[in-house]
């Protein structure tokens, strides 16, 4: 199991997972904005830990720690890049600041990747399909979107065929320094995209055999419909969003350095 | 020699695919393992070059064992050619492609060239050595990556459905082959779910079900037998299948060779038409 798991859709049931996927687009995309709104530290773990209860009700504690985990590389890298870039063109500002500063990235990128993983674990790659058709997007678009993530775990498959054939072949993918191992990947690359490309031309044709677009006006199975709880959970995120603009407007966050130096 | 003792092998996400398998392949054997969809058979065959390592019991390949060692000094002596072809051309004209693994192995560059040579005339791929592999046919593809692997002249040769997308005109030439090069010492395994190409090559016949091995033994043997066939979820190969209802009219019943069985039933016409 690796930590692109915390991106594939679980399918168990719970309250988060029966959320209408509009309900729940609307919900990442207000924290989007609140998260890219403040660049202070103590509002950016507010909304991180406000999250936990949600992925507890969805059931997927396991492979959203999991992403979390897989995500702190990515972390530090964007801490230490600010810590550069703040140091060096930041104007002159104290250690603390800068440090809290960069902490405060990181905790926004920790933020967007915990929404992104929350949509993704508990909206099915159908329904995704379904409400973004709903919504007026043309029926292609979505056909392509959906296919696309369907054939992840197949090319996840085909590439370690590939890499066991080519080792198999005396290929050692360790070892070597930074440029040998770039040139190590071609003999897998090369394989894993011409059977790509082969793949979906055999798609194409077997879907055109079997109609694809004939009927201009399609009719779906499931129609979604937004329910009372769907219309709550909007509320509560539009709740939220306007209650962050008025703090970001009105209210001097505070520093965790700057409350630390008050109490001493 | 490979010898298998007692492994399991369980995958990362959970499937059990070997319950406690345990053979012995000697050298200059040749080995056919059989079996329906998901008996274990590939999972089995990838332990033989290391690419998977046992996760209870152990494999030893000539007394080495495979989780002491890499997949590439395994590779040396057990060359191991995939079902797909696809899944390993990558290079812009097949002499390229079939160097690679000498390169990887580090051969001296004289000695590549000649190899690269050798593997093109024996599989009649001369004439291609400066075309892509991509605009060869199906079954040209598949010599070419046998070729491949030929090229460095491995002890033991593992085959992965080596008769898949084969005409008969080209399994016939692959039955050949095969036979040639077990005759010339080289263990032979391959893994398939053509029991009429196993019928004719007449090989020791492995049959596993459910991450076990439930037969073993001559192909004349096992192929006959109705409850190792029943367990391996097979079909009796035909000639079987007809020497099985001969049975009694005094037939044997272990008959799975076309020859022997022409043989056979002239033996038995021959007094009565006078032929």
């Amino acid at each position: 199991m690796s930590m692109f798991d915390g991106l594939k859709y679980r399918s168990v049931s719970s309250p988060i997972h029966s959320i209408d996927p509009r309900a729940k687009f609307i919900y990442v995309c207000i924290l989007f904005v609140i998260a890219i709104l403040f660049s202070q530290l103590i509002p950016l773990l507010i909304i991180l830990v406000l999250q936990v209860p949600l992925v507890i009700l969805a059931k997927v504690k396991r492979e959203w720690i999991r992403l979390l985990r897989g995500s702190a590389f990515f972390a530090l890298l964007i801490f230490v890049m600010n810590v550069i870039s703040l140091y060096f063109y930041g104007g002159g500002q104290s250690l603390e600041a800068i440090i809290e500063r960069a902490l405060a990235m990181s905790v926004r990128f920790m933020v967007l990747v915990e929404s992104f993983s929350i949509f993704f674990l508990t909206t099915s790659p159908d329904m995704l399909s379904l409400s973004m058709e709903q919504m007026g997007i043309p029926y292609e678009f979505c056909f392509a979107f959906t296919t696309a993530i369907r054939f992840v775990p197949v090319l996840a498959e085909e590439a370690q065929t590939i890499i066991d054939a080519q080792r198999s072949r005396g290929l050692d993918l360790e070892g070597g320094n930074f440029m040998r191992r770039v040139k190590n990947y071609i003999p897998i690359l090369i394989p894993l995209i011409v059977n790509a490309i082969r793949r979906s031309l055999e798609l194409a044709e077997a879907m055109e055999s079997r109609a694809w677009g004939a009927s201009k006006k399609r009719t779906n199975l499931y129609v979604l419909k937004m329910g009372k709880k769907d219309y709550i959970f909007i509320l509560i995120s539009i709740v939220m969003l306007i209650s962050s603009i008025y703090v970001w407007l009105t209210v001097k966050i505070p520093s965790i350095t700057q409350i630390l130096q008050s109490l001493m | 020699m490979i010898e298998v003792e007692d492994v399991y092998f369980t995958y990362p996400n959970g499937v059990e695919a070997l319950k406690g398998v345990s053979l012995k392949i000697y050298d200059g054997e040749f080995v056919a393992i059989m079996g329906q969809n998901g008996a274990g058979k590939t999972t089995l065959v990838k332990h033989f070059n290391g690419l998977l390592k046992p996760t209870r019991g152990r494999v030893l390949v000539d007394g080495v064992d495979t989780r002491h060692t890499t997949v590439a000094s395994l590779a040396r002596k057990v060359g191991f050619v995939f079902q797909n072809p696809d899944h390993q051309l990558f290079s812009e004209t097949v002499e390229e492609e079939i160097s690679f693994a000498l390169r990887n192995f580090g051969f001296d560059e004289n000695v590549i060239r000649e190899r690269v040579e050798w593997a093109l005339n024996l599989l009649d791929l001369a004439q291609y050595r400066k075309a892509s592999p991509f605009m060869l046919s199906g079954g040209e593809r598949k010599r070419v990556a046998l070729a491949s692997v030929l090229a460095w002249d491995p002890d033991i040769l593992v085959l992965d459905e080596p008769t898949i997308g084969q005409d008969s005109y080209q399994k016939e030439k692959l039955r050949q082959f095969i036979l040639q090069l077990n005759q010339q010492g080289k263990t032979v395994i391959m893994v398939t779910h053509d029991i009429e190409f196993v019928a004719e090559c007449e090989p020791k016949v492995i049959l596993m079900a459910n991450g076990r091995i439930v037969a073993e033994g001559d192909a004349k043997d096992v192929l006959t037998d109705p409850e190792a066939i029943s367990a391996a979820s097979l079909i009796f190969p035909e000639i079987a299948q007809v020497f099985l209802r001969l049975n009694d009219l005094g037939f044997p019943r272990k008959v799975i060779s076309v020859y022997e069985a022409k043989r056979l039933i002239l033996e038995r016409l021959r007094p009565v038409m006078r032929l």
